[in-house]
């Protein structure tokens, strides 16, 4: 009973968000365009798919991921565990948060991997580039950037440096890339920010930084507690940058030795 | 002898999709598992639980993916396609704005994180302590995000019209977010940065996404990977820079 009470109320939930959009597309084919629906049959069958699929990811994710993600990013943060067999431990020294980050870029990084936004993303930029670009090339990348972001966000989290100037040193990386950066991966690495945080990694990535900021000493959960959901969005676009740049150097560095290759003989 | 073959088929093809939706999520119980046995060391609570869950999250994975390529995708390019041939830019740039604005005035994400940035303000001795100070403090907070939201369809589909670089747009917006920075309240700071995040929804993503690369494909001298992409990186940008406008204007 229990559990279709949550199924219906998430069912609901995800049929106001496709709502807006039906009832825009449906106003603009029928009063604007004034022509029908091509595909009105595969659109439905479709929408359903969409509708009904997204529901049960939410309602599983909420009996079984979340509340295990949360009660573990709350235990690897509990004063208690972080002082294990060695009392007396300083809980303000950053150097003993070991944990704390590599769980922080694990699940940063396997949270990505699962995100529905970013396989779709993925799809579409596969399609675009004739194949060029691997789907699962650039969700490890972006996973892997979200991963070291995240990571150095709990980081910024414990020592307490302030957010701005992690940002700022971001943005300029960010723009040192842009300069040299192939230009056909640009738009892709910029979108990329964008949608690694949604329906997974933001419960989890939430749940971690409010409950390091509220045992971490001298830290507000109020104001330190924000900011992980920047770092994983800013981090990505370095990392598929990064890998363009990576892609273009080992392109032209096989055309140099071919090149070669052919002068000797 | 036929309908048999078929339906084998099907059967093949459930499971391919299954599988994948699978591998998808193996990352994630292989690392909350060697948390919980290796490091926590604690037994799991409620293990037929999480079982079911994480069943769940297969099958509705596997589900929500084939709906992207029957509904999502369709859908956008259909509309970029209709728009394109209507010739209207007026219709264009109302439809874009409009798909921003209703997606996002209404996420729960958004609902949640502005109720949060209200009590903020209220615990920073920003905002008077009363009901009606932080509704109308919140629901400003979420309007001005729906509209900045809406705000970024219509300019990144302008700029795959207009041929803008995407480059200088989004390098002329982080040196906007940064300069508001040094001005806007500490209190909105961390909401506005995060305010980028959470905007867009697994629904939204996939439809503007078809948009943009529709659009690009139809006009002539646009290449759909350099054009088509970029609305996404809009709509997690400039909500930043309006919430930090919000913020100056309210204190």
């Amino acid at each position: 009973m229990h559990f279709f009470a949550e199924f219906g109320k998430d069912f609901l939930l995800t049929c106001r968000d496709v709502l807006p959009i039906f009832l825009l597309f449906g106003f603009f084919q029928l009063v604007v365009l004034r022509q029908p629906i091509v595909n009105l049959r595969s659109i439905l069958v479709g929408s359903v798919y969409v509708i009904v699929g997204l529901t049960l990811f939410l309602v599983g994710l909420e009996k079984a991921l979340f509340p295990l993600g949360k009660v573990m990013a709350s235990q690897l943060a509990d004063p208690a565990f972080l002082q294990g067999s060695r009392a007396g431990i300083d809980l303000t020294d950053w150097t003993n948060y070991g944990w704390v980050y590599l769980f922080a870029a694990l699940i940063g990084f396997s949270t990505t991997i699962a995100e529905p936004s970013l396989i779709a993303v993925a799809y579409k930029a596969r399609e675009v580039s004739g194949g060029a670009i691997n789907t699962w090339g650039l969700r490890i990348t972006v996973a892997c950037g979200v991963a070291f972001g995240i990571s150095l966000g709990t980081f910024r989290i414990v020592s307490g440096t302030p957010l701005y100037l992690f940002i700022l040193g971001g943005y300029i990386i960010v723009v040192i890339q842009t300069c040299f950066a192939p230009k056909t991966i640009m738009a892709l690495a910029y979108d990329s920010g964008g949608v690694t945080t949604s329906t997974v990694t933001v419960p989890i990535v939430a749940a971690l930084g409010l409950g390091l900021s509220a045992s971490v000493p001298g830290r507000n959960p109020a104001i330190d507690g924000f900011g992980l959901i920047a770092f994983a969005s800013l981090f990505p676009i370095i990392a598929v940058l990064g890998y363009g740049q990576y892609a273009q150097w080992s392109i032209s560095r096989a055309q140099k030795k071919n090149k070669e290759k052919r002068n000797e003989i | 002898m036929k309908k048999s073959a078929l339906s084998v088929y099907a059967v093949a093809y459930v499971l391919k999709k299954i599988w994948s939706a699978c591998a998808d999520l193996l990352p994630i119980v292989v690392v909350i598992a060697f948390f919980q046995f290796v490091i926590i060391r604690k037994p799991l609570p409620d293990v037929g639980e999480i079982l079911l869950g994480t069943g769940l999250v297969v099958v509705g994975l596997s589900m929500f993916i084939e709906g992207l390529e029957r509904a999502l995708f369709p859908i956008g390019e259909e509309m970029a396609y209709s728009l394109t041939r209507k010739g209207s830019l007026f219709w264009l740039l109302i439809f874009s704005f409009a798909l921003g604005f209703s997606t996002t005035v209404a996420e729960p994400a958004l609902i949640a994180v502005s109720n949060e940035a209200a009590n903020i303000a209220i615990d920073g001795g920003l905002l008077e302590n009363s009901d009606r100070a932080r509704n109308s403090y919140s629901l400003g907070l979420r309007l001005t995000v729906a509209f900045s939201v809406g705000f970024s369809i219509l300019l990144g589909v302008l700029r795959i019209l207009r041929n803008w670089p995407l480059h200088y747009l989004i390098i002329g917006g982080y040196c906007i977010v940064m300069l508001m920075t040094l001005f806007a309240p500490q209190e909105i700071i961390g909401i506005a940065y995060d305010a980028g995040g959470v905007t867009t929804s697994t629904i939204t993503v996939p439809l503007v996404t078809a948009l943009g690369v529709g659009l690009a494909t139809i006009i002539k001298g646009r290449n759909p990977l350099i054009d088509g992409f970029g609305l996404i990186a809009f709509a997690s940008l400039l909500p930043m820079i309006f919430v930090m406008g919000y913020g100056l204007v309210v204190f």
